[in-house]
């Protein structure tokens, strides 16, 4: 047991390590999110307006509107960006390292994935220092109750992304598929524009983001914020984590095979 | 219970039986059977695709084999597969070291994976850099090491947990002639310090001690198993080189 635990540590300190040494991915997580918040938000703001929906009970500026969506594109990027870096540790030799350790291999799955969940969600809360200071305040709260919701929704994100890492043998072949995966999965969604905005263009865009597994995170997020509990987010969310993660275990199963297939 | 002693010799260090393994229909190691004993340098001789890499990851339970057994200090990979994993150190041959992490930093992550307390930890990564020349080094950021210095480190990091079965795929690849000859030497000093079992995947036949025991590997057969001084007696031949190229052409021809 004391096993596990020094190695789920263990696991997680080398992640915050690696993240915190690597200086440039941490202002490209951080900038990313800004910009949106800072320039997107701002020419957005005129265009569109939001009518009054809960979590919310007045009347909000945009960039208020977005900044969940924006913590949800965070922990879409760092999910996407640990499983690419999976795929090339796979292919440079420390995955191989982490997965002799005689530990069980879904154990060390989900050590991995809490993880890259962990340094999503220290970068969620610098982004939600600088937004508070450029006057997006949430109830004290909700900085409590965001808590857990970001740690599930950084899970699901993050299997979804060991879950291709684990179909996709070579770096070039894992570029596309991000372009298919993140840009659909964060414009298909609730995180730019609420769902009924949408409803008003097309109902089948409508659908698809509905049941876009990270519209229901983002939602999870932005009650949590505002101190609530969005319950079919929750489910949704939670469900969708446990199926991402048993494909993506099933994936890394050794008697598949792990490793591209052609080497001698 | 009984102890079976004329067993026990066997049961030590890693033992393969019967091993295959195809990618679909193309066989790339066929009943590969052979006994690694504790203390003795193994080594596994063989060019490239001759199935080296395969017969690695099975062992290290990158994939898994229906056909055949491994067994690693009497454990089956199989079965106790965690409990055989824990008695098993890999240098693999692509490069495994955080570079961005000083060299402490690499081997506790090491420790951690396999559980070693807070004060072993300390004492293990002593001793083993300790062993390898890099005591001094231990605060340096890998980046900082040269390639030769990075496999010692390596080294280090796979003997942490004093495992009794060391693997080693091609750790020389890319090294410069003095550091090649110093790793050399150095692992087999190790194998019967440690009274280590060590398997090394190679494809340079001047890393062959004439003392070692010679696994020749060649389109996933085993084409021969024993001293290599014996081996070479046996085929007639006067050195390594051209055992080897004496039993590799036959069997393509």
């Amino acid at each position: 047991m004391l096993h596990y635990l020094r190695a789920m540590l263990g696991i997680i300190t080398r992640e915050l390590w690696r993240f915190l040494s690597q200086r440039g991915r941490f202002l490209a997580a951080l900038v990313r999110p800004l910009v949106w918040l800072f320039v997107f938000a701002a020419g957005f703001r005129s265009a569109l307006g939001i009518a009054i929906i809960p979590p919310y009970e007045t009347y909000i500026a945009y960039e208020v509107y977005i900044t969940p969506g924006l913590i949800g594109m965070i922990q879409l990027f760092n999910g996407m960006q640990s499983s690419l870096s999976m795929v090339y540790d796979r292919e440079m030799g420390s995955m191989r390292v982490l997965l002799v350790s005689p530990l069980p291999r879904w154990f060390l799955l989900v050590s991995k994935l809490l993880a890259s969940t962990t340094v999503s969600i220290v970068q969620v809360f610098v982004f939600l220092v600088i937004a508070w200071w450029y006057g997006i305040e949430p109830p004290w709260q909700g900085y409590l109750w965001v808590l857990p919701a970001l740690i599930l929704s950084g899970l699901m994100l993050g299997a979804l992304g060991m879950l291709l890492s684990s179909f996709i043998n070579q770096l070039e072949n894992f570029a596309g598929v991000m372009n298919f995966v993140i840009f659909p999965m964060f414009f298909l969604s609730s995180a730019l524009y609420p769902l009924w905005k949408m409803l008003e263009s097309s109902e089948l865009l409508h659908n698809m983001a509905k049941y876009n597994p990270f519209t229901q995170a983002v939602e999870l997020i932005r009650f949590a914020l505002y101190g609530q509990l969005n319950e079919n987010a929750l489910l949704y969310t939670a469900v969708s984590l446990v199926i991402f993660l048993l494909l993506a275990i099933w994936g890394y199963n050794p008697s598949k095979g792990l490793m591209p297939r052609k080497r001698g | 219970m009984k102890p079976d002693f004329s067993r026990e010799v066997d049961r030590v260090g890693l033992r393969v039986e019967n091993l295959s393994y195809a990618f679909g229909k193309k066989t790339v190691l066929d009943a590969v059977s052979f006994h690694v004993e504790g203390g003795s340098c193994n080594i596994l001789l063989g060019p490239n695709g001759a199935g080296k890499s395969t017969l690695f990851s099975l062992v290290t339970r990158l994939y898994a084999s229906p056909d055949g057994r491994i067994e690693i200090n009497g454990k089956d990979l199989r079965s106790h597969s965690y409990k055989a994993l824990a008695d098993l150190g890999v240098v693999f041959q692509q490069p495994t070291l955080d570079l961005d992490m000083t060299v402490i930093q690499n081997l506790r992550y090491h420790a951690a994976l396999h559980g070693l307390s807070r004060q072993q930890t300390r004492l293990r990564v002593e001793q083993e850099l300790e062993r390898q020349g890099m005591f001094e080094r231990g605060n340096e950021k890998i980046r900082q090491l040269n390639g030769g210095h990075r496999r010692r480190v390596e080294i280090a990091r796979a003997l942490l947990h004093q495992p009794s079965v060391l693997l080693l795929d091609e750790p020389t690849v890319g090294l410069d002639i003095a550091s090649r000859q110093s790793i050399v030497e150095h692992i087999h000093q190790l194998a019967a310090e440690d009274n280590l079992a060590v398997l090394w995947a190679t494809h340079l036949i001047d890393e062959v001690y004439d003392a070692d025991q010679l696994i020749i590997l060649h389109h996933g057969k085993m084409l021969a198993e024993g001293r290599v001084s014996e081996l070479i007696e046996q085929h007639n031949t006067s050195n390594v080189s051209d055992l080897f190229q004496q039993l590799t052409a036959t069997k393509v021809a």
